[in-house]
């Protein structure tokens, strides 16, 4: 029973996996590729570039990605429906406990505290982003001066848009339109 | 800005899967990204949750396991419309990955090598950086507006923590969480 099988590992999966979504990829390493050997680690590390280039939430494109490589359309939905089942009560759980006390001191103190902290998360997010989007790397930069300059024209362009009220789906698809026109000028 | 609070008729469900399912359609770049886009729909265009709500749910789902899309998708839902509303907007945020990875699955060489799909996804994760840029820099003027203490050195020591001591989000999350406990409870926080 190869669905109930992969549709109980990525379960696993999605109990285990604290952090977001980059925290599930060594776990299903740990599962498809070392245990079962149903890919090969070749075959994982591109799982890994699509789930990454792809849009979509990288958990969940792995997760669909490995299920369709290992039983096809059926394996990709028992495997993201493993995936997302622990999410699924403990987020209806999380959710009932704050709306119902989510107005008494201490759990509106945690609350008060996170809020900061999200904040923070955030700013570091924009900085590894910008790294990625202007010099394409994830480390910081030998030469900073050699950054991607059809990127930095995306990236005004984007802040002004999204300032001026433009929704955040139009400007995402702009961008694209911008990175292939730049990128045939090889600007990018 | 006043919040609306929709009635759960037909076409609320429908508004709540359409905006969902493009959400998670236009994740680039995983995990943060969720933020801006969030906030784009159900915050600046529907009215439905205010920037602090949309905090709030991005805290709880960041701590706990599983991918934050998800799990904001399942909160929200859940405090849109109950336990059905979880159901639309889990269906609508796995929906787009399983249509996607199945047609890349079968031209999968051809996705990895095309020069053109890597510009246009090249440009998308510009544009996302542009966005959560943009919603880090309000983030950061609104709470500096508020002139309090204790949230600004949250922000500064969590920020100083995770870039340069690469200190585990899960571990700040918790100690953020109890300096809140602590220390936040008065509403002057809130």
């Amino acid at each position: 029973m190869i669905y109930a099988l992969l549709f109980w590992e990525f379960f696993k999966v999605g109990i285990f996996c604290v952090g977001g979504g980059y925290a599930s990829m060594p776990l299903i390493q740990a599962s498809v590729v070392d245990t079962f050997h149903w890919l090969t680690m070749s075959e994982f590390v591109d799982i890994f570039t699509i789930s990454q280039m792809t849009p979509g939430p990288i958990g969940i494109n792995a997760a669909t990605f490995v299920g369709t490589r290992i039983a096809g359309l059926g394996g990709a939905v028992v495997a993201t429906l493993g995936f997302v089942t622990p999410s699924f009560f403990l987020g209806i759980f999380l959710a009932r406990i704050f709306l119902k006390y989510g107005d008494i001191g201490p759990i509106r103190g945690i609350l008060n505290g996170l809020r900061p902290a999200v904040v923070a998360l955030i700013c570091v997010a924009s900085l590894s982003f910008i790294l990625l989007a202007l010099w394409n790397t994830e480390e910081l930069p030998s030469d900073w001066l050699a950054f991607s300059r059809g990127g930095l024209v995306i990236l005004i362009a984007a802040i002004v848009a999204t300032r001026k009220g433009i929704g955040v789906i139009k400007v995402l698809l702009g961008s694209g339109v911008l990175g292939l026109v730049l990128g045939m000028a090889g600007l990018i | 800005m006043d919040l609306v609070t929709p009635k759960r008729d037909a076409h609320f469900y429908w508004t709540l899967f359409k905006s969902t399912f493009l959400i998670s359609a236009f994740t680039v770049g995983g995990g943060f990204v969720i933020i801006p886009l969030l906030k784009g729909k159900y915050v600046d265009e529907y009215h439905w949750i205010s920037d602090k709500d949309t905090l709030d749910m991005v805290a709880i789902a960041q701590s706990m396991p599983g991918v934050v899309a998800v799990n904001s998708a399942v909160i929200l839902g859940y405090r849109m419309a109950g336990v059905l509303g979880t159901l639309v907007a889990l269906v609508a945020t796995v929906l787009p990955c399983l249509i996607t990875l199945t047609i890349i699955s079968y031209s999968y060489d051809y996705f990895i090598q095309n020069a053109y799909i890597k510009m246009v996804l090249r440009g998308m994760q510009c544009g996302a950086t542009a966005l959560i840029v943009n919603v880090g820099i309000d983030l950061l003027v609104k709470q500096g507006r508020k002139k309090l203490i204790l949230p600004l050195l949250i922000i500064i020591g969590t920020f100083v923590a995770n870039l340069f001591f690469d200190t585990n989000i899960m571990v700040l999350i918790l100690i953020d969480g109890i300096i809140g406990f602590l220390f936040m409870r008065d509403a002057l926080y809130n």
